[in-house]
């Protein structure tokens, strides 16, 4: 395949603030994503000066203008959004950050996000307007508003489809949590998780407990992407993009839950197309990175990234097969956006490359190949592989 | 009676009128669907032209106010001040198995900690609100015998 980004850029920089608990922050909002551009530059050994381009996802309010202004940055040659709410752009604002680079669009892409949601309001609540139209109207009347709502009507139905039990939605939080023990960065860390502290928290809307949903949290992360004839000029390891692309499947955005294939983490068709152009498959990765908005979204993400059979996920969603660095498939081993933080699911795309530098908190022996998957159940959602040097 | 307690948002009829016919419907105890006047084709939510076809001649149409559990799920934690003290709910997705498998969001009445099995056959109960401002409909769901 000529036409293709594998290969073709490095990330040489990751950037993360100190995570906080939502609305703790002390810095603005503005400030926390300058705060982990400036990381991501440091720790790639480059002036803030010299980054040439911008991408970001989910409406993230930093204006690229105003951070290259702040910054002081040279030449401004890339500013990006990625359409699409929630986490569904994580990979995919690296994808198109890494289209520019593969192009000769932008030569040094910073891929941010940054939330203060103490600063401009929560995610997880319902307007608080007198009235609503549109597609609002045909669900909020009802009371379905929240993101929790609007998702586990699709798990409940996949469950249902295929008698997927309560327990393996837990083990995913339970192995989210253990990973949360051993990262001092994690919001979580020393708040363990076991069994029957999950069974008996609260119900959010079944089959959603409590420690099925992600944090909300005030932070910031950064990542630096170059082209991949550079990366050897950098300090740390290299480690390159095999794949990187976003998408949804017929109608995923028909209003009022009328997607056809409705009981979905929205994957299917981006999956083969993400393989492909990595040029590898399932069997090859050796830790995965899963967004979780919530337990359930997790569990339809890693059936249709081809790790599971749909009508095995009470064998294979055990804490023991997602726990690093001997499980089946080690997932969320930063904890996540269960127990590390919610950046939106770019803690998560960090995480991946921090296991290829062998600098994860989790560390799976010899990694090469690592991948994410961002946003389940939204539209577009994306996806990311990053591979060592071997992979090229 | 409504089902849940009263402050959520009241739905009105989109600002560009792509929906008006089907509210107005609703008020009068109707169920609406848009359909294409050019291949028949049904769809929900409402939209500028079909999707199937691309026809701009869609219109709304008069269904039976019958379908199928498709999925559900059980509220417990309120994200609305106005469902402080509701308690659990219930929310059903219907599918309309004649009509393209077009779908809607709707409460299913009834007790709320009643099981819930996927596939029930479901009619349509219209819950107006005639006294609040500006007045709505709500289109709910029961079991049917």
């Amino acid at each position: 395949m000529s036409r293709t980004i594998r290969g073709k850029v490095a990330v040489v920089g990751l950037g993360e603030t100190q995570y906080y608990k939502r609305g703790q922050s002390p810095d603005a909002e503005f400030k926390l994503a300058l705060k982990a551009i400036i990381s991501a530059c440091k720790d790639a050994g480059i002036s803030p000066k010299k980054v040439d381009g911008f991408a970001s996802f989910s409406n993230d309010r930093s204006d690229p203008s105003r951070l290259a202004a702040a910054l002081g940055c040279d030449d401004l040659r890339f500013a990006n959004m990625q359409w699409g709410g929630g986490g569904g752009g994580g990979s995919g604002a690296i994808a198109n950050a890494a289209a520019a680079i593969a192009t000769g669009m932008a030569e040094c892409v910073i891929v941010f996000r940054a939330l203060a949601q103490g600063q401009f309001g929560r995610f997880g609540q319902g307007p608080r307007s007198n009235t609503t139209s549109g597609g609002g109207a045909y669900t909020v009347p009802y009371g379905l508003m929240s993101p929790a709502q609007s998702f586990a009507m699709k798990v409940n139905r996949f469950m249902h489809d295929h008698d997927v039990k309560q327990e393996a939605l837990r083990a995913i939080s339970l192995a989210s949590y253990h990973h949360a023990q051993n990262n001092p960065r994690a919001v979580m860390h020393g708040r363990p998780l076991d069994e029957e502290k999950y069974d008996e928290s609260r119900w959010i809307v079944e089959p959603f407990h409590l420690f099925d949903c992600c944090l909300e949290n005030d932070g910031a992360a950064a990542m630096l992407l170059v082209p991949a004839e550079r990366a050897k000029d950098f300090p740390h390891k290299p480690t390159y993009i095999l794949s990187a692309l976003s998408g949804s499947h017929y109608r995923a955005g028909a209003s009022a839950h009328n997607t056809p294939d409705y009981a979905t983490s929205t994957f299917k068709t981006t999956v083969p197309r993400l393989y492909e152009m990595a040029e590898l498959g399932p069997k090859d990765v050796q830790v995965a990175q899963v967004y979780e908005n919530f337990t359930g979204g997790v569990l339809m993400s890693i059936v249709e990234h081809g790790f599971c059979e749909p009508d095995a996920c009470n064998e294979f969603f055990t804490k023991e097969n997602l726990i690093a660095p001997n499980g089946e498939l080690p997932t969320n081993t930063s904890g996540g956006n269960l127990a590390e933080c919610y950046m939106h699911g770019l803690g998560l795309n960090i995480e991946a490359v921090r296991q290829l530098r062998g600098e994860s908190t989790n560390q799976v022996d010899n990694v090469d190949v690592s991948l994410v998957a961002s946003g389940p159940m939204v539209t577009p959602v994306s996806s990311s592989i990053f591979g060592s040097e071997a992979t090229l | 009676m409504s089902y849940l307690n009263p402050g959520l948002p009241i739905p009105v009829a989109s600002p560009d009128g792509l929906d008006t016919p089907f509210w107005e419907a609703a008020a009068n105890g109707v169920l609406m669907l848009q359909v294409c006047e050019d291949c028949g084709y049904h769809q929900w939510g409402p939209e500028w032209v079909c999707h199937q076809c691309h026809s701009e001649n869609v219109s709304f149409k008069e269904i039976e106010p019958r379908g199928r559990i498709y999925s559900y799920e059980r509220v417990w934690h309120p994200v609305h001040p106005a469902l402080n003290e509701q308690g659990p709910y219930l929310i059903v997705l219907v599918e309309f198995p004649n009509y393209n498998n077009a779908r809607m969001v709707g409460n299913l009445l009834g007790d709320p900690e009643q099981e819930v099995v996927i596939g029930s056959t479901v009619e349509a109960v219209f819950e107006h609100h005639p006294d609040d401002d500006p007045p709505y409909t709500l289109i709910q769901w029961q079991i049917a015998d």
